[in-house]
């Protein structure tokens, strides 16, 4: 009697782990693309290396101007003095996108009152890493703005 | 002849309420000959409330639900006009408010109700963990309770950026952002809440079925949990007060007397909510553009202010860590912390005053008041 009781259940367990099994290989069978479906494809990313941003009497001096470049946005800053500059308009704190601040003359993001130099980089708030500088070209009135290589 | 008329009209009105009483006695019996609903009436009949001088808070829940109710007819109301996409969302929320008749109402009462929903979501929360309701044997009402705050958070923060304007696209660059600095798994949410890399068409598009579809059935299904246990456990009396209670216990019915005051605070609910609605219609704002600045003065809505103006604060590196990811980690744990809540508090699961976890509902209400305060006034 003791045997079968044994026998029975090491088969009840043999049976149970076999069910457990095949539920589990059954549940990931249906929720595998359930989960496939809800990740969006890869969008490859814009190959864009320059963009024409703007034209030469677009800007007055001490202004800027958000641009698309690729499916992010820049920032082209005309100086004080005349000079351009040209930066990633994305935030490294939170991807907010930054703007060009006449009365501070920097570069200043309304998300998290992050501020930028005219080089990029970070002057104070949250943003942990500087913002992407790009090189800028005039030729003729057209501004272009091209990612350092 | 004023006499006569008078007693024509309480004859009339006797005649009516017969009339009246015995349609819904047939349709009672009618139902009643095929379901057995005495447990029902037995449980209408016998269900009381505590009465002690803090039951008025007892009402917060019941508003709460209440305005829960009108956001999901407004809800469904403006699902007749609303068009989820990028190019048309803003679009249609400008006829909604410029052509639709009334539309302009139902929005403003969707939108203030929403935020009414979930102050008063709030001030129900507070007045449970300070009178400790959440003490055996109601732990899983306060864990339903706070997995309803998630959702109604979650309903804020999907409703917001549905009219497709600025600050609701930035206020959702920002709010997805944060999902990204948890480790491993970041980029997985980042990439399920927005669909794709950045916040754009295809992001409206989950949103509105998150908030339409997704988030409403959960809700219904644990709000049902909640109310199940609220109706099967009653009302708990605060520690404070059962020693008094106990002996000298006073209640009232449910049926009519509770349910008839709770209608009262409704309706002034109903009545502030229309006020709002139409003294201070519920702005659209710009369109987004995803290529233009964050809008000076960007916030997300108030109920995430405290949050957002704590982000402000924490240096972009603390000791060589993300410091956003660890404020966000801290924030995690104060949930968790939150929801555990009735395991923690020892002492009032003993019936005892737990004055070190009143102190903790104090200094979180107050830094919630001060965080939003600074963000709002001082900003």
């Amino acid at each position: 009697m003791e045997k079968i009781n044994q026998t029975d259940q090491s088969r009840r367990r043999f049976l149970l782990s076999g069910l457990l099994t095949s539920f589990s290989a059954f549940a990931a069978m249906l929720l595998y693309p359930v989960w496939r479906f809800i990740m969006p494809p890869p969008v490859p990313e814009s190959k864009q290396s320059s963009v024409k941003a703007a034209t030469v009497d677009e800007l007055k001096p001490n202004s800027g101007k958000v641009f698309p470049f690729g499916n992010k946005p820049a920032i082209l800053v005309r100086l004080a003095n005349g000079e351009y500059r040209a930066f990633s308009a994305v935030c490294a704190h939170l991807q907010c996108t930054v703007q060009y601040r006449e009365d501070y003359k920097l570069i200043w993001c309304a998300c998290h009152n992050g501020k930028f130099d005219l080089n990029g980089n970070v002057l104070s708030g949250p943003p942990p890493a500087p913002l992407e500088a790009y090189d800028v070209f005039i030729s003729g009135k057209d501004i272009t703005v091209a990612k350092r290589t | 002849m004023f006499e006569f008329s008078r007693s024509e009209n309480k004859f009339q009105a006797k005649k009516l309420r017969r009339i009246c009483l015995k349609i819904i006695k047939s349709i009672t019996g009618w139902i009643e000959e095929r379901i057995d609903l005495s447990g029902i009436r037995g449980f209408m009949d016998e269900k009381v409330v505590p009465e002690h001088k803090h039951h008025f808070w007892y009402g917060i829940g019941g508003i709460t639900l209440f305005l829960y109710v009108i956001q999901v007819i407004t809800g469904i109301l403006l699902l007749l006009y609303y068009r989820p996409s990028a190019e048309s969302a803003y679009e249609s929320v400008e006829f909604i408010m410029t052509s639709v008749r009334y539309g302009w109402l139902i929005r403003s009462i969707h939108s203030w109700g929403a935020n009414l929903m979930i102050f008063f979501l709030f001030v129900h929360m507070f007045s449970t963990f300070f009178m400790k309701a959440y003490r055996k044997p109601r732990e899983m009402t306060w864990m339903s309770g706070v997995a309803l705050l998630i959702l109604a958070l979650a309903f804020g923060f999907s409703g917001y950026l549905l009219p497709w304007n600025k600050l609701s696209y930035f206020a959702t660059k920002v709010g997805t952002e944060i999902a990204a600095v948890v480790p491993v798994i970041g980029k997985h949410i980042l990439m399920f809440l927005r669909g794709g890399e950045d916040v754009s068409g295809a992001t409206l598009t989950r949103f509105f079925g998150f908030h339409v579809a997704l988030l409403p059935t959960i809700t219904f299904l644990i709000l049902g949990v909640h109310l199940l246990f609220v109706q099967a456990q009653g009302m708990s009396v605060p520690p404070s007060l059962s020693a008094e209670y106990e002996k000298n216990p006073k209640s009232m019915r449910f049926f009519p007397d509770f349910i008839l005051r709770d209608a009262v605070g409704w309706l002034a609910v109903l009545g502030l909510l229309g006020i709002l609605a139409a003294v201070f219609p519920w702005e659209l704002g710009e369109k987004a553009d995803p290529f233009s600045p964050a809008p000076q003065g960007i916030k997300p809505e108030w109920f995430f202010v405290f949050m957002f103006q704590t982000l402000k604060y924490i240096p972009g590196r603390i000791l060589s860590l993300n410091g956003e990811a660890l404020a966000i980690f801290a924030f995690g744990f104060g949930a968790l912390f939150w929801f555990l809540v009735p395991f923690l508090d020892r002492r009032a699961q003993k019936n005892l005053s737990s004055s070190f976890f009143t102190a903790i509902g104090i200094i979180l209400v107050l830094y919630i008041l001060a965080m939003t305060g600074i963000s709002y006034f001082f900003d």
